[in-house]
């Protein structure tokens, strides 16, 4: 009896975000974003740090809200809310990595002068 | 059903009650995760078409970085409000559960009005989606989004509805912890378009 009285507190607990989580996670989103916004606008470094950097803030915010208001991190075991998101990260991943990698590759054997290269070593036989 | 006057009983009833609300939560939860592959397949397409841009103008000519922060900072702070609604609602407290909505429902029109107001500046100036393949993708993706802007304040506007006129029951609570999570999610979506969208893009990359 007690057994299950403790296990639906337990449940009970595992969605609920408190007024503190939401405050946190609201002011914290504002200044990542606020940090993003002012890295961009005064070019604080060159390009490919600032892009580095705001990505990276991008990634905090996004555990941030995951984290505070979505409140994942208080799920209890099994954890299937996070397995099913580290699934998806996976798929998401795969599916943006692998399209940029594939169409830079068909760009770059595509270029005018790499078919000119291939039509002249083929002896222009096409 | 019957029996629910023992606490013994009653304990077990809303044992499965919250059994039942978790599975659905749960099940929300595989949709939103669906949803995300369509946002990454967009992005996928934005990441691949943006340097497409056809001889029109870059990211770079076209966006106004303050008004897309303000953009982000509204939308942010509907998911902030968005949040206490839900706490309101866990102590059983209608009005200020009307009141938070209500503030989220407002900022979302903000929002949807300010980005539209973008949209209408671009196609009148010729820059609609037809301009280039970089167009497109931008219009796709961030019209997407703003489709499920639309589509979340049509469900609160019916939402709120219900809620003034039959309070808060057990069914309505449901709906507004789906409603919420929704609505949190598109926020985490909006990070992802404001960084790779318009402030790489602003960058010139």
């Amino acid at each position: 009896m007690s057994n299950e009285h403790d296990s639906v507190v337990v449940k009970h607990e595992d969605n609920e975000g408190s007024l503190r989580s939401y405050v946190t996670g609201f002011l914290l989103s504002i200044a990542l974003t606020l940090c993003a916004y002012l890295m961009v606008v005064h070019r604080v470094s060159t390009n490919d740090w600032v892009i580095a950097a705001i990505i990276g803030l991008a990634l905090i915010q996004f555990l941030v809200q995951m984290f505070y208001f979505l409140h994942l991190g208080k799920e209890t075991k099994p954890r299937w809310k996070l397995f099913v998101l580290i699934f998806m990260i996976t798929i998401v991943l795969i599916l943006v990595f692998g399209s940029i990698w594939i169409m830079n590759n068909l760009n770059h054997r595509m270029t005018p002068e790499q078919i000119n290269t291939y039509l002249n070593n083929q002896g222009g036989g096409f | 059903m019957s029996d629910a006057s023992t606490p013994a009983a009653s304990l077990r009833l809303s044992g499965t009650d919250h059994e039942k609300n978790s599975k659905t939560v749960f099940g929300f939860w595989v949709y939103i995760m669906t949803d995300c592959v369509l946002f990454a397949s967009l992005f996928a397409t934005y990441a691949v078409l943006h340097h497409n841009i056809f001889g029109g103008p870059s990211g770079q000519t076209l966006f106004s970085l303050p008004n897309v922060l303000t953009e982000t900072l509204i939308l942010l702070t509907s998911s902030f409000t968005c949040g206490l609604g839900i706490l309101a609602a866990r102590a059983n407290h209608k009005n200020k559960v009307l009141f938070w909505f209500l503030i989220t429902f407002l900022l979302g029109i903000a929002f949807l009005s300010l980005e539209l107001t973008e949209f209408r500046h671009l196609v009148i100036t010729g820059n609609s989606w037809r301009r280039s393949g970089f167009l497109s993708a931008f219009f796709t993706l961030v019209g997407t989004h703003g489709l499920h802007i639309s589509i979340g304040l049509l469900w609160l506007v019916v939402l709120l509805g219900k809620i003034f006129s039959g309070g808060l029951s057990k069914n309505n609570l449901r709906q507004l912890t789906l409603f919420s999570i929704f609505w949190h999610f598109l926020d985490i979506i909006w990070i992802f378009i404001f960084t790779i969208v318009y402030l790489m893009g602003s960058l010139g990359k």
